[in-house]
């Protein structure tokens, strides 16, 4: 079948992954290796329940953050930055500040 | 509001679906609404294999003529007779975020049921997911041809998470029921007066060959540093380590009553209370699936129906469902016993065990708590984005504390959909967006 085989491209965290279309972007963020956040007291947390109930695989979407990624399916060109690549970066900032 | 819909129903699974189908042929207005991409709800989510009934009711509402919002999350109800919710599409820019307002009649709630989940040393690691969890995220597009996994918990569920994951290539290592062998040949024996059941509890036993289902045996322990690496599982007096990539573990279902609570629809031993007729103790407001009792499908299906022959005023035309619906009551009954939890899990979660993961409270500050409201105030337990959906059901098992009732908003919202102006109901239909783009997701 054409329509499963059919691939589309999203970044996570800045690298390229490849998906087939009605993947959630919670299972790109498990393909590219990703947590999906940080907890509060610094544990990497990905999805538990997987139908938008747990609250742990909010991600950053296309700028938009706190997006429950279990329920977005992937569209060609989004780019998703999890909790981990953010904090990391804010480091990185307040380091050349 | 006269551009509202006659019949508004929240929750697109089975129960959902049958209701907006069977208002909707009754000729009235009906709208449906629900968080997830597609109708199906989690047991007929999107993707492969799903079962004939589930196909055809699919495609009965692709031909009807309710109004769907797929991808929409109901969190307020401002007032009588109108629900707020919000989108989740990230696709959406933020100038284009709505607050929808959805104003109706009667209204039928098919919330379904969420897992349960047992706080145990190492649960929060990476790959440690519910067991519907995991197979929701494999329907999602996960691969998991090759990887080993784990299947624990107790329930139905996990059998047939189990043969889902084998059929796409994963390797069963283990698969474990809190329950003990006679609490599964009750419900085993029940299973045999149900053709369809039985037929699906054998597909299930025959998927399952290679991995035998291992009674009163439960994860004691996950372990690994960046993700999991393996499990301990302990079966009576013998505790042995299992190798894996994933631990799919979930305990049984509990309904996802925080909607219905808002309503002030009355709750009686955690499900919602309803009349033969599926109403609840708040006129115009019916309810089914899930949460008036965790029954399956095949049960979502019929009160569906029931609920909105009853809402349409055709209460006469839902006398044989109401029959059958009185012949399937046992089963939710022996279902509820097979589920019941060995008191010994109680033990499972340690002083370091995280049980509040949005907060990360762990057991050891919720132990000397007097009750839920305490452990929220001297704790944060509960008070973080999931508000106590995960933690409250395992605080209520572990300590015997009950939720106390909910606010608005019943899940996060912004502050934009908060105080923004609302769109009314018709100018949401007349844009068509909504429901249009998860139509064409399918």
């Amino acid at each position: 079948m054409p329509e499963s085989t059919r691939s589309l491209a999203l970044t996570v965290n800045g690298a390229t992954v490849a998906v087939t279309p009605g993947t959630t972007v919670a299972a790109a963020v498990l393909m590219a290796g990703a947590a999906a956040r940080i907890s509060v007291s610094g544990e990497p947390r990905v999805p538990l329940c997987g139908m938008g109930i747990c609250f742990e695989c909010r991600v950053s979407i296309n700028g938009a953050p706190h997006q429950r990624s279990c329920q977005i399916l992937c569209q060609p060109g989004m780019q998703v930055l999890t909790a981990a690549a953010e904090s990391c970066a804010l480091a990185a900032n307040r380091r050349t500040s | 509001m006269k551009d509202g819909f006659d019949i508004l129903v929240v929750g697109a699974g089975p129960a959902g679906i049958a209701a907006a189908v069977t208002a909707a042929a009754a000729g009235l207005r009906v709208g449906l609404v629900d968080d997830n991409p597609a109708p199906g709800g989690q047991i007929w989510r999107s993707g492969a294999h799903l079962p004939a009934a589930a196909q055809r009711w699919l495609a009965r509402l692709d031909r009807s003529s309710v109004v769907r919002l797929h991808g929409w999350r109901v969190f307020d109800c401002p007032q009588p007779n109108l629900l707020c919710a919000e989108p989740n599409s990230a696709a959406m820019t933020s100038e284009s975020r709505v607050r929808a307002e959805l104003s109706f009649g009667k209204l039928i709630l098919a919330t379904g049921a969420r897992e349960r989940f047992l706080p145990f040393p190492g649960w929060t690691l990476p790959n440690v997911m519910g067991a519907g969890g995991l197979d929701a995220l494999v329907r999602g597009g996960l691969p998991i041809a090759g990887k080993r996994a784990v299947v624990a918990g107790t329930g139905p569920l996990l059998l047939a998470v189990a043969a889902h994951l084998a059929r796409r290539g994963a390797r069963i290592v283990a698969v474990c029921d809190q329950a003990s062998r006679l609490q599964l040949a009750r419900l085993a024996a029940h299973l045999v007066f149900e053709p369809a059941k039985l037929w699906q509890g054998a597909n299930y036993a025959l998927a399952m060959l290679p991995a035998r289902l291992r009674t009163r045996c439960w994860p004691v322990a996950a372990h690994g540093s960046d993700r999991l690496r393996a499990v301990t599982l302990r079966q009576g007096a013998k505790q042995w380590d299992v190798d894996c990539d994933y631990l799919a573990c979930g305990f049984h279902l509990v309904p996802n009553i925080e909607l219905p609570t808002l309503l002030g629809c009355r709750i009686e031993d955690g499900f919602v209370a309803t009349s033969e007729w599926l109403e609840t103790s708040v006129p115009g407001i019916y309810c089914a699936g899930e949460p008036t009792g965790i029954g399956g499908a095949e049960l979502a299906l019929l009160e569906g129906e029931m609920a909105a022959l009853a809402a349409s005023g055709l209460t006469h035309q839902a006398r044989g469902l109401a029959r059958k619906r009185r012949g399937m009551s046992e089963f939710v009954a022996v279902l509820a016993k097979a589920c019941s939890l060995d008191p010994k899990l109680r033990a499972l979660a340690s002083d370091d065990t995280m049980v509040c993961r949005c907060e990360d409270v762990r057991y050891g500050a919720l132990r000397s708590r007097a009750n839920w409201r305490d452990a929220k105030l001297h704790t944060r337990c509960g008070m973080g984005p999931c508000q106590g959906r995960i933690c409250g059901s395992a605080t209520e098992f572990l300590f015997g504390w009950r939720d106390t009732p909910v606010r608005p908003p019943i899940f996060p919202a912004l502050l934009s959909s908060l105080a923004s102006p609302d769109t009314p109901t018709e100018d949401l239909v007349a844009a068509g967006a909504p429901s249009h783009s998860a139509k064409e997701s399918r």
